[in-house]
């Protein structure tokens, strides 16, 4: 690890002047950054421990509800008030990670963790365009089973603007699909982003996740009114039990009108750079009757264009038969 | 029977606890890593191994001038400056005597610093350049490049019985299928550690190690020492699964830091750095024929391995081997061949052959009963070996049959639909499967002390290592059974090369191995007991005939009259309160060439299968194990249930992922190398016949370490095939295998 400075502030305000040194980074729970770090993945010159000010809040209403960017993964996935009004929230939650894990991880830190790419989590591979941009990408010719199928930019492993990996982060995948914005602050002021745009896909710059930018502080995360509560599901496809990041996972969520299906909302994570939503497959369900062949057709638009690799080609018919698992489910109540 | 999901009370003369248990719960127990004694604590020194990050080539040079200037840094330790051995170097270690690079990941240099995180930091500053070459990466592309290994193993290579040609024209149902195993990591829990420190030219070590003596030996071998300079401690493993059986390159490491530095110096791996320079299981590649006649009878078997080796030195997995004895066969025929590398050393890993052997040849057994449609429990009566038909001799003890009725009838096996994919439950396929177990039953020669101290308690002690499977248990058993004494009154000692000399802990030797030894020795301490009181005047039993006393609860009496005797702290305080001391050794007998002495047993597993996701939930699994005497319940009956999780994990989880371009392992840690988590297991039921095998040793009891890992694997694959119609014959069996199959 490399050698750094800890400074500990009591209130956002400070955070955000703090965050002016040069390359500050927040620490939060400090599961995903302080392993970067160990790795030598990530060498911030000084971590801003932001525990201690405050934001670390659940307020459920019927304008929808807020979640402080410091609340933890496990106290989030607990809410009562979210567990009845967002259950896909709470599931996406306690599918990630470890109880021990979420124990500590926040709601900020889970939306900015890092890719699980093994060629960017470990230094001894040269070629990583987001670890070192310009660098190449080693997934291309490599293990590429975990990586993306979806919005990729592949212009071969040697290309600075190659990045084929996926967004690991279960919560996202909900979030997406339940709509939800990212309010931020800086020194300068407040913006809010739909999670939509929050994440980003590879593009031209790989090294860069999200839109949010270097001295931004995320304080919370807002959802509109619960339309899904009654009917949604959470399906994450993984090697093991527990405690293993998905290969695939579906948040699906319906508003029902008797067999009709009102609005829904559907993103597969697993599969690109972002939770991938899918506006053209939520589109081709509105309205319609709550059958398999609604549900395989939604599933065939959610994955049209997918770009497989040779190690991850069984994601493309995985996410089909998850997403049409995920709606039927969904379609018939909410998970328990 | 003794099974573990059924209260049982603890059998007379077994400790109900760990020996230990007490001392690793309140974190008393002291791993290698730990020691800050007998030197003082402020020299220890840390070391960093710093690894080669190409597969292949050489090191052209390394800059180590900003990492010197490093707070806190100490040495740094490169092919470059690091003191020339005089001793030939071992093949298959990276002790910095050149400059080549085998595989990426092999050690290349060692920084020294007065803490880990200043030597790990300094590490990253060194510049390495290397002159690379072509790398042998592609396994699977390069099969037909495969060649005899180039020294046997400990069983051969390549065998035949019978005229398979002739024999296999007979079959009226044939199997042809290749089957692959995925290289595997062992990754105990507690990583390889060594600290070493020099007394004028006497080397001392902790050395978390299966084998102190192996230490030993090899340190001495390689640093060119008399064998009695070096000392070896290793109070407590925390898993090896033979990846501590061999002292890989960190122990010289150490050792020579050690020296240059003039202090105590700690090294100790990480996870990572546990992937390639301390062994691997080899992946093997097993194409398998086996034909049988309309009856189920096996006419011949042939099985060809091919498994990857190291460029640096060839290790055997003998995956063929399972397929030569495990059935009767009228002709018979297996290879075993090996494809370079440029990866770390195969090696010994639980069950090494069987484990492999089993979890194959297990599955085509499956397929052959399905194709003769017959139960393929019964399709193994039909072709049960009475005697080993690979070596042709009888089996000192074998019970398999009894195992395969009980575990089947303990499972509920008549229940199985034969058909496969005709049971659901809601989105699950529900699938039954079994196989046979079986790992051979070795032992080796061993020696032990002693000593019955006047203060009613005993001492026994020896060179042999507690890898976290119960010896300090079963010797305090063994030395209180020959003595007649409770077994909460016996002090053990091992892990210190001080003690007589014990075996490695590996091939499931150990019980068969050390526990004579120390019954010996103990006998030896009771004769003497005896003679003390026979020559005492002042004893009840003076000039008492040997053959006529007896010893229990630590008296000694007369078996005719128990009243006549005393104490044992009685008869040695009245003489000079000195403790009794005796050494014993033990040895396989004679006739051990006469017969083979083997482990079976039947294991049986059922599955739920989801129909969309294709996760495997391995809801139970029940085995019946043929292990002569088991020699202590809890300890015993745990390391078969360990067994049977490695056995899930290798169903379902474990592979290490080789890069094909840079021959790194892309999942080297615990967060992508999968084992089985809680959420895995389901209800495990195991239990042993508990018939012992006294042509083996004395005590009857054969080892138990490595059997409970054999036959799972191929259990759970038959099962998800019984529940889904889908045969994969690719371990591990992920969700994508089983969807695509
Ligand atoms: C072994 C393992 C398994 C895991 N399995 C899963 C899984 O199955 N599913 C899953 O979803 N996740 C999984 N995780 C990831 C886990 O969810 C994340 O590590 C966690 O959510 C990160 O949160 P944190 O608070 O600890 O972030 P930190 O590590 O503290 O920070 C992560 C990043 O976020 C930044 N940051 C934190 N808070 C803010 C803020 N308020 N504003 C701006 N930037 C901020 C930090 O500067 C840093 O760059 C796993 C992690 C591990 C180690
Ligand atoms: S996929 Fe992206 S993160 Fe992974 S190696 Fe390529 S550039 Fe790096």
């Amino acid at each position: 690890m490399n050698p750094f400075a800890y400074q500990r502030v009591e209130a956002p305000d400070a955070a955000l002047q703090a965050i002016a040194i040069h390359n500050a980074k927040f620490l939060g729970g400090g599961t995903n950054l302080v392993d970067l770090m160990k790795d030598g993945v990530e060498s911030p010159s000084t971590l801003i421990d932001i525990n201690h000010i405050g934001l670390n809040k659940v307020l459920v209403n019927a304008n929808g509800a807020t979640i402080g960017a410091l609340v933890r993964n496990s106290d989030l996935a607990n809410d009562p008030a979210i567990v009845a009004h967002y259950p896909l929230l709470s599931h996406a939650l306690l599918s990630g990670a470890s109880p021990q894990l979420r124990n500590m991880a926040t709601t900020g830190g889970n939306l900015m963790q890092r890719t699980r790419c093994f060629y960017f989590m470990d230094t001894a591979f040269p070629a990583c365009n987001k670890r070192v941009p310009g660098s190449g990408c080693a997934a291309i010719q490599g293990f590429n089973r975990i990586h993306a199928i979806l919005g990729q930019t592949d212009e071969g492993a040697t290309s600075a603007h190659t990045c084929i990996a996926t967004n690991p982060s279960d919560m996202n995948v909900a979030l997406a699909a339940l709509d939800a914005k990212v309010e931020i602050q800086s020194a300068k002021g407040k913006r809010t982003l739909p999670l939509a745009d929050f994440h980003r896909l590879p593009g031209t710059t790989p090294e860069v996740d999200t839109n949010l930018h270097p001295d931004e502080l995320i304080v919370a995360v807002t959802l509109p009114p619960a339309k899904f509560a009654k009917n949604s599901w959470y399906l994450k496809v993984r090697d093991r039990q527990s405690y293993a990041f998905a290969l695939v996972s579906v948040a699906a969520g319906l508003e029902m009108d008797g067999d009709t299906i009102r609005s829904a909302g559907l993103a597969l994570g697993g599969v690109a750079h972002k939770p991938w939503r899918s506006p053209e497959a939520e589109h081709a369900l509105a309205g319609k009757p709550a059958t398999r062949e609604t549900f395989q057709r939604a599933a065939e638009l959610a994955v049209a264009g997918a770009k497989p690799y040779e190690h991850n080609a069984f994601k493309v018919e995985l996410a089909k038969q998850s997403i049409v698992r995920a709606l039927t489910q969904a379609s018939k109540g909410a998970q328990a | 029977m003794i099974r573990n999901n059924q209260a049982r009370p603890t059998p007379e003369g077994q400790l109900e606890h760990r020996y230990d248990g007490i001392a690793k719960v309140t974190g008393k127990a002291k791993y290698a890593a730990e020691f800050t004694e007998p030197f003082p604590k402020k020299d220890l020194v840390y070391a960093y191994i710093v690894h080669s990050t190409i597969p292949s080539g050489s090191i052209a040079s390394i800059d180590q001038k900003e990492a010197e200037r490093a707070f806190g840094v100490i040495a740094i330790l490169t092919p470059f400056n690091v003191p020339k051995l005089t001793s030939a170097k071992p093949h298959n270690l990276s002790i910095l005597q050149d400059t080549d690079v085998h595989y990426n990941g092999q050690p290349i240099a060692v920084v020294l610093a007065s803490s880990l995180p200043f030597a790990r930091q300094a590490a990253r500053m060194l510049t390495i350049k290397y002159n690379q070459q072509p790398a042998k990466l592609n396994f699977m592309g390069r099969l037909d490049e495969a060649r005899p290994p180039k020294q046997g193993g400990r069983e051969q290579p390549g065998t035949q019985r019978g005229d398979l040609a002739a024999s296999m024209a007979k079959a009226t149902v044939t199997v042809d299928e290749t089957y692959i195993t995925p290289l595997q990591n062992h990754n105990p829990m507690e990583p390889h550690a060594t600290i070493a420190w020099w007394e004028g030219e006497e080397l001392n070590v902790y050395d978390g190690t299966q084998y102190i003596s192996g230490v030993k030996m090899s340190l001495a071998r390689i640093l060119n020492l008399p064998l009695e300079n070096v000392h070896v401690q290793c109070p407590y493993t925390g898993g090896g699964f033979g990846s501590k059986g061999t002292a890989w390159s960190h122990v010289t490491l150490a050792a020579m830091a050690a020296k240059v530095v003039q202090k105590p110096v700690k090294l100790v791996l990480e996870r990572n750095q546990m992937f390639g320079p301390v062994g691997t299981r080899p992946t093997t590649v097993n194409k398998i024929k086996i034909g049988a006649d309309a009856s189920g009878k096996i006419v011949g078997i042939q099985h060809d391995a091919i498994m990857n080796t190291s460029v640096m030195d060839d290790f055997v997995e003998h995956s063929a081997g399972t397929s030569r004895m495990l059935y009767n066969s009228e002709a018979n025929a297996t290879t075993e061949k090996m494809v370079e590398m440029n990866l770390g050393m195969g090696t010994y890993m639980r069950a090494p052959g069987e484990a492999t052997g089993t979890a194959v040849l297990e599955i085509a057994m499956d397929e052959l009963a399905h194709k003769l449609k017959m139960d393929p429990v019964q399709l193994r009566l039909v072709n049960y070996a009475e005697t080993d038909p690979s070596r042709n001799r009888p089996f000192s003890s074998k019970h398999l049959r009894e195992c395969y009725t009980q575990a089947a009838e303990n499972f509920g096996w008549s229940k199985r639909n034969a058909e496969p994919g005709q049971k659901t439950e809601g989105n699950k396929q529900i699938g039954y499967g079994m196989a046979t177990a079986t790992y051979p039953a070795n032992r080796s020669a061993a020696s032990a002390i002693v000593r019955i101290l006047p203060n009613g308690r005993v001492f026994a002690g020896s060179g042999t290592q507690d890898i976290g499977t119960g010896m300090y248990t079963i010797m305090a058993q063994t030395a209180a059974a020959a003595l007649g004494l409770d077994p909460t009154l016996v002090d053990v000692k091992l892990g210190d090369s001080a003690l007589p000399k014990a075996p490695v802990s590996g091939g499931s030797q150990s019980t068969a191995s050390v526990l004579p030894a120390v019954d010996a020795a103990a006998r030896q301490a009771k004769l003497k007991l005896f003679q003390l009181a026979m020559q005492d005047t002042h004893s009840p039993l003076y000039n008492a005939k040997d053959t006529d006393i007896e010893t229990k609860d630590g008296h000694i009496f007369l078996k005719s009259n128990p009243s006549t005797g005393e104490s044992f702290t009685a008869l040695l305080t009245r003489n000079g309160a000195a403790p009794i001391e005796a050494e014993g050794s033990a040895e396989p007998g004679p006739d051990k060439n006469s017969m083979t002495t083997q482990s079976f047993g039947a294991v049986f597993a059922e599955v739920a299968v989801d129909k969309d996701t294709h996760m495997v939930q391995v809801r139970r699994v029940v085995g019946t194990y043929d292990i002569g005497t088991l020699m202590n319940n809890k300890t015993g009956l745990n390391q078969l249930m360990g067994g049977i999780v490695w056995g899930v994990g290798f169903a379902l989880h474990e592979e290490a992922v080789i890069d094909p371009v840079y021959g790194r392992t892309v999942n080297g840690n615990f967060a992508d190398y999968h084992v089985p988590v809680n959420a895995d297991i389901g209800d495990i039921d195991v239990s042993v016949l508990n018939i012992p095998d006294t042509k083996f040793n004395p005590l009857g009891s054969r080892g138990i370490g490595e059997i409970g890992i054999t036959g799972a694997a191929a259990a759970v694959a038959n099962a998800i095939y019984n529940a889904t119609g889908k045969r994969v014959r690719n371990y591990p069996m992920t969700p994508d295998k089983i969807m695509q199959a």
